[in-house]
């Protein structure tokens, strides 16, 4: 049952294809990184997370995005993490990249116009955490209905609702 | 209820158009769709879905369970392929947990996922053929699907909700019995594929309407996200199974059928062909099958034996503990996916060192595969939406968990 150590060290990871590209193309794009249990996250600078996806794109680095998502650490701040998972069909790879957002601004660039697969993964984080996408197209609830208040997977949401 | 008021609403962009309301009730739509189709005549020119009418909150009740507990929430996701949700979500935390899982436990683990995929697609091939007007091929396909029901009754107590993949390995050994059910299953099994393609594959009414309806390209696939079945009949030559191999799929051989044609004759074709394949998966695991324990050694994480329970004192405040106060994992994140009979399933679980998990993310195939409904509908007849939802083979209770 033993775990090996997380690696933070940029350098250490630095021959990570994903990183390595990254870095090249802009090093104020990566805050940080972390190898964990055979997966590899890398922290972005929110304001190029759009960007920094397109240039992996666009260099074939991952073609596929898997998953989108967001996780809520309340109280703490930056509050939200928004983890996406992307693929590379070629590598047999995936790779993590995760962007902080802090609760009184939570608000971070779409990737619809790269995948249209993004759309519904925002909309879906929109609806349950509150996140606004910039540039989405159709920006709404997707899984509560159009009048619901609040947003129910925010940690400072009761799990019973309100009665 | 918000979803009473008539919300979303769309407003015909032409004086031409129509608007035409399909579901959420329709029994086509394979439980609660909406679509909110503006047509032309017959033709459908524009399509949204609205979704959300099975929204349980999963994922919000996840977070006050204990990891455990958690298990017999992820079997009512997709309740087509219970084991298959099972097993991403175990493997998840066994990979946070850092857990070996023994071997035996793993081929049983591949063997019951494969029967899985085939009691899925046997739904799937039933009703997409009754959608089209056959009848009698539903028929067909559940005889079959009752036999493999019944086996999942044996192993977990249940014939859907079955909770049998645990944290560490599985629920219980199999009773005595159960391989003889399985072994006879494998045997009979391509003879009824056979007979179900007898019913549909050369008749030339299944054909003509299968054939060139509701295309999609290897790009706008792999752009709406679609995964499984839908994916390679679109020409991509991915499958989790053989490309990232999990819980020792590597040891197994089978084909991946792919197509290049993209349409909804093309996914029947796959399907079919991966029937045939997961029975062949079934049956290697059935004869090579190692022995051994099917738990891990794990006391802190897995429930002792019932016997070991009674004799011994340790095994009993094991027990206690787990039971009452859950097992803690250590702080992490990952994210697990594996092939489903629909795609790529996968699980995003985040700890914060405690008991319960901090967040559970479940990525669902048909979530995805939805988005590509539009295109593939957009510009072609009415009836053909009908033959375009059965071809991408959704479960509502997944999309909206």
């Amino acid at each position: 049952m033993a775990l090996a150590p997380c690696i933070t060290d940029l350098e250490q990871l630095k021959d990570h294809p994903v990183l390595a590209a990254l870095l090249a193309w802009n090093s104020n794009t990566v805050e940080s990184a972390k190898f964990d249990r055979d997966e590899m996250s890398i922290y972005i600078r929110r304001e190029f997370i759009r960007e920094a996806v397109n240039q992996l794109k666009s260099q074939g680095l991952v073609n596929f995005l898997s998953d989108l998502t967001c996780a809520d650490f309340y109280p703490r701040e930056p509050r939200f993490e928004l983890a996406y998972q992307l693929l590379s069909h070629k590598r047999k790879e995936f790779v993590r990249l995760k962007v902080k957002l802090s609760g009184d601004d939570a608000t971070v660039e779409s990737l619809t116009s790269l995948w249209p697969t993004a759309n519904f993964f925002e909309r879906e984080i929109f609806d349950l955490f509150g996140v606004r996408f910039l540039g989405h197209p159709y920006l709404r609830r997707i899984m509560m209905p159009e009048d619901w208040e609040g947003h129910p997977l925010r940690k400072d949401y009761p799990v019973e609702g309100y009665r | 209820m918000g979803h009473l008021n008539s919300t979303p609403v769309l407003d015909a962009a032409e004086d031409k158009t129509m608007i035409l309301n399909m579901g959420p009730q329709h029994p086509s739509t394979h439980g609660v769709l909406r679509l909110l189709l503006e047509i032309d005549g017959e033709q459908v020119v524009r399509m949204v879905p609205d979704i959300g009418f099975l929204h349980t909150g999963i994922e919000k009740t996840c977070e006050a369970k204990f990891y455990q507990q958690v298990v017999t929430l992820t079997d009512r996701i997709d309740y087509l392929c219970p084991m298959v949700n099972n097993l991403c979500y175990v493997m998840a935390v066994e990979k946070l947990l850092g857990l070996e899982i023994p071997p035996r436990a793993q081929w049983m683990r591949v063997m019951l996922a494969e029967l899985q995929r085939i009691s899925s697609h046997l739904v799937w091939l039933g009703t997409h053929a009754l959608d089209m007007g056959a009848m009698s091929v539903f028929l067909y396909c559940f005889r079959e699907r009752e036999d493999l029901l019944r086996i999942y009754e044996m192993v977990s107590g249940q014939r859907m909700m079955t909770s049998y993949f645990r944290i560490g390995g599985l629920a219980l050994d199999p009773p005595i019995g159960f391989f003889d059910a399985v072994k006879k299953f494998v045997k009979i099994f391509p003879e009824k594929v056979d007979e179900y393609e007898n019913l549909l594959t050369g008749n030339r009414i299944w054909i003509d309407r299968l054939k060139n309806v509701a295309h999609l390209s290897a790009e706008d696939a792999i752009g709406f996200g679609v995964t499984g079945p839908s994916l390679r009949a679109s020409g991509v030559d991915w499958d989790l199974r053989r490309d990232m191999p999990y819980s020792g799929y590597e040891n197994f051989k089978f084909k991946v059928p792919t197509s290049q044609d993209g349409d909804v004759w093309a996914r029947y074709v796959c399907r079919i062909e991966e029937l045939r394949q997961s029975r062949e998966i079934a049956k290697q695991a059935l004869e090579g099958l190692p022995e051994g324990p099917t738990k891990a050694e794990a006391p802190k994480v897995v429930l002792p034996d019932r016997e070991k329970m009674k004799t011994e004192m340790e095994a009993l405040i094991y027990h206690f503990k787990i039971v009452t106060e859950g097992f803690t994992v250590p702080a992490g994140e990952v994210y697990q996916a594996i092939e489903s009979p629909r795609g790529e399933m996968g699980y995003y679980v985040v700890s914060d060192g405690t008991a319960k998990p901090m967040r559970v993310h479940m990525r669902s195939p048909s979530y995805a595969s939805l988005q590509a409904l539009a295109k593939m509908c957009e510009g072609r007849l009415i009836a053909d939406v009908v033959a375009a939802i059965g071809s991408i083979d959704i479960v509502l209770g997944e999309i909206v968990r």
